[in-house]
């Protein structure tokens, strides 16, 4: 079984983050590292072709700048290739657009199941692998807890509002998956060493066959028009609990007349 | 783009379309002079009280046997649209099903989706969306350059639920043309968590718990503390994606946007993914042992303690009231 899983390298979580006073998008420019959201996709498709007993794990991305450190650490866990379609006409793509090139991208790996997260951890705009679904003919499953695939359906346990739902469907599918699905494995000092040799087809958008006017700022068909910080909520009481901070909560929650 | 007439997706639970559908109707009743609703397979049913919020006439997609909404309901409103009586804006709910409609509509009309939008206004004859990014503490404007229709995925308690006093929708069917394999998925069993109390997304109180508790069993100390509130207990991504407590109570980017009277946080630091989530509740307090957590910027009663010693003396506290 052959499994493509979508990863997007983001900025750091960690660094602060920073809109681009121009365009007003989030600067992407610095060091990329793989969305940690994305570790779970990795790590389930491993576990399902293991389960298959034949195929490989092939991940597609898409930057601007050509960055591979992200791809690097999921081919370490273990995905044999990478496609990753790098163009600077990609800068200020939108969610749509991302999808049509991910989805030309995905269409060269001719996959079984098609694995992504349910949202980045950096624009969360959730949207991208349902428009790939759209755009590539194909049914889709969104927030899975649980995937499971015998013969050529996939069986999915998926998050509702009151519990979960469990949903069938044949394959080829597209899947998004939480964070509770799987436990992501560390690369191993062995993996690491093996995906640097690992390939990463670069492609540009106009290899995939697309208009550029579809991408970047011009395809996004949409603007930032003002950014302004959100009404600060009024510096609160802070009291140090020596015994006595729970009685503060107690008086606070009476004057509110909760209790 | 003018907006002359503004269409809400509106999901059904247990028969009754969601509050957070009813904000939207409630809404767009502000922007547009014809507000109209989609649902699928429950017009009949809800068009009284989608009419009573404002929408004069409900599009019913129909039973989806089983099927996920994304494909046909899709399918159905740019049908509508390509038959030149669609509308000029469609509003979704930022839900499962809401983000698989708006994605697959998106395609389908060949026109970008904005979503986490917290604001709505009319502009220059079209609409700004309003969008809180860094966990709310910056607030983005963004508007489409292209023609409409325009499709916005809100959050939940964006804006208010007000019913207007409307008569009954008028119910027209609106089936889905044929969507062949992008609608191959089915529902084979649907499972309810159990729960006690009041609804996380509906409770005056909500106390939460994250990493700070220590382990899983701790969580009894959040649930026991909300059920003497007559709270609902929520808690962070944290410690869903680690296990202790099932998705449905996580509140955040990914989960639930409460907006109750009291907010209590016990052992959360404040991820920007948590914050957005809760930032608006009336009155937060905060209870985390590390006085630099980013929780505390947000509270208006801070309480820098160890929540295993203070939890359990709040609830001997309320207790002996009782």
């Amino acid at each position: 079984m052959n499994v493509v899983v979508c990863v997007k390298q983001i900025p750091d979580p960690a660094a602060p983050p920073a809109l681009d006073p121009g365009t007003k998008n989030l600067v992407r420019d610095g060091k990329l590292i793989l969305d940690d959201s994305d570790a779970y996709g990795v790590e389930m498709a491993l576990q399902l072709v293991d389960a298959a007993g034949e195929g490989e794990v092939t991940l597609v991305s898409m930057a601007p700048n050509g960055e591979v450190s992200g791809l690097r650490t999921a081919l370490a866990m273990g995905a044999a290739k990478a496609i990753l379609v790098s163009d600077p006409a990609l800068a200020g793509t939108d969610a749509l657009g991302t999808a049509k090139v991910l989805a030309a991208a995905i269409k060269r790996a001719e996959p079984d199941l098609i694995l992504a997260a349910t949202e980045s951890s950096d624009g969360y705009t959730g949207t991208t692998p349902v428009q790939i679904a759209e755009l590539l003919g194909l049914p889709s499953v969104t927030f899975a807890k649980k995937v499971e695939v015998t013969g050529s359906s996939v069986k999915v346990e998926r998050q509702t509002e009151a519990g979960y739902d469990e949903v069938e469907c044949p394959l080829p599918a597209i899947v998004t998956v939480t964070a509770g699905v799987v436990e992501p494995r560390y690369p191993s000092f062995k993996g690491i060493m093996a995906a640097k040799s690992k390939p990463v087809e670069n492609l540009t958008v106009a290899d995939l066959g697309i208009d550029v006017g579809q991408v970047g700022f011009a395809g996004a068909r949409q603007e930032i028009t003002n950014v302004a910080p959100a009404d600060a909520r009024a510096a609160g009481e802070i009291v140090v609990d020596e015994g006595e901070g729970h009685l503060r909560v107690i008086e606070f929650l009476e004057q509110l007349k909760v209790l | 783009m003018t907006i002359a007439k503004i269409w809400v997706v509106a999901e059904v639970v247990d028969g009754s379309p969601t509050t957070a559908s009813l904000e939207l109707v409630s809404h767009a009743r502000t922007l547009a002079g014809a507000v109209e609703a989609v649902v699928w397979g429950e017009g009949a049913s809800t068009a009284g009280i989608l009419g009573e919020y404002g929408a004069t006439t409900v599009h019913d997609v129909g039973d989806l046997g089983g099927g996920l909404p994304g494909a046909p309901v899709a399918a159905s409103i740019a049908a509508a649209v390509a038959a030149g009586t669609g509308p000029d804006a469609v509003l979704l709910p930022a839900t499962y099903d809401g983000r698989d409609v708006a994605g697959r509509l998106s395609v389908k009309l060949d026109r970008p989706v904005l979503t986490n939008v917290v604001g709505l206004a009319e502009a220059d004859g079209g609409l700004a969306s309003q969008h809180a990014i860094f966990g709310g503490a910056e607030i983005l404007t963004t508007r489409f350059t292209s023609e409409g229709p325009g499709i916005f995925v809100v959050r939940a308690k964006s804006f208010p639920a007000e019913a207007s006093g409307g008569a009954p929708a008028a119910v027209v069917a609106a089936p889905a043309p044929d969507t062949g394999a992008s609608n191959a998925a089915r529902i084979v069993a649907r499972h309810v968590e159990e729960r006690t109390g009041p609804k996380l997304d509906e409770a005056e109180v909500v106390v939460s718990g994250g990493r700070g508790l220590g382990e899983k069993e701790n969580y009894v100390l959040i649930e026991q503390l909300a059920g003497l509130l007559h709270g609902a207990a929520g808690a962070s991504r944290a410690i869903v994606d680690a296990g202790w407590v099932p998705y449905s109570h996580q509140v955040g980017q990914t989960g639930k946007t409460v907006k109750p009277t009291v907010y209590m946080a016990c052992g959360i630091s404040g991820a920007t993914q948590h914050m957005v989530g809760m930032k608006n509740s009336k009155n937060i307090v905060a209870i985390n042992k590390d006085q630099d957590a980013p929780i505390f910027q947000v509270a208006d009663l801070g309480i820098v303690g160890d929540v295993h010693k203070i939890i359990p003396k709040l609830i001997e506290a309320i207790q002996a009231r009782n």
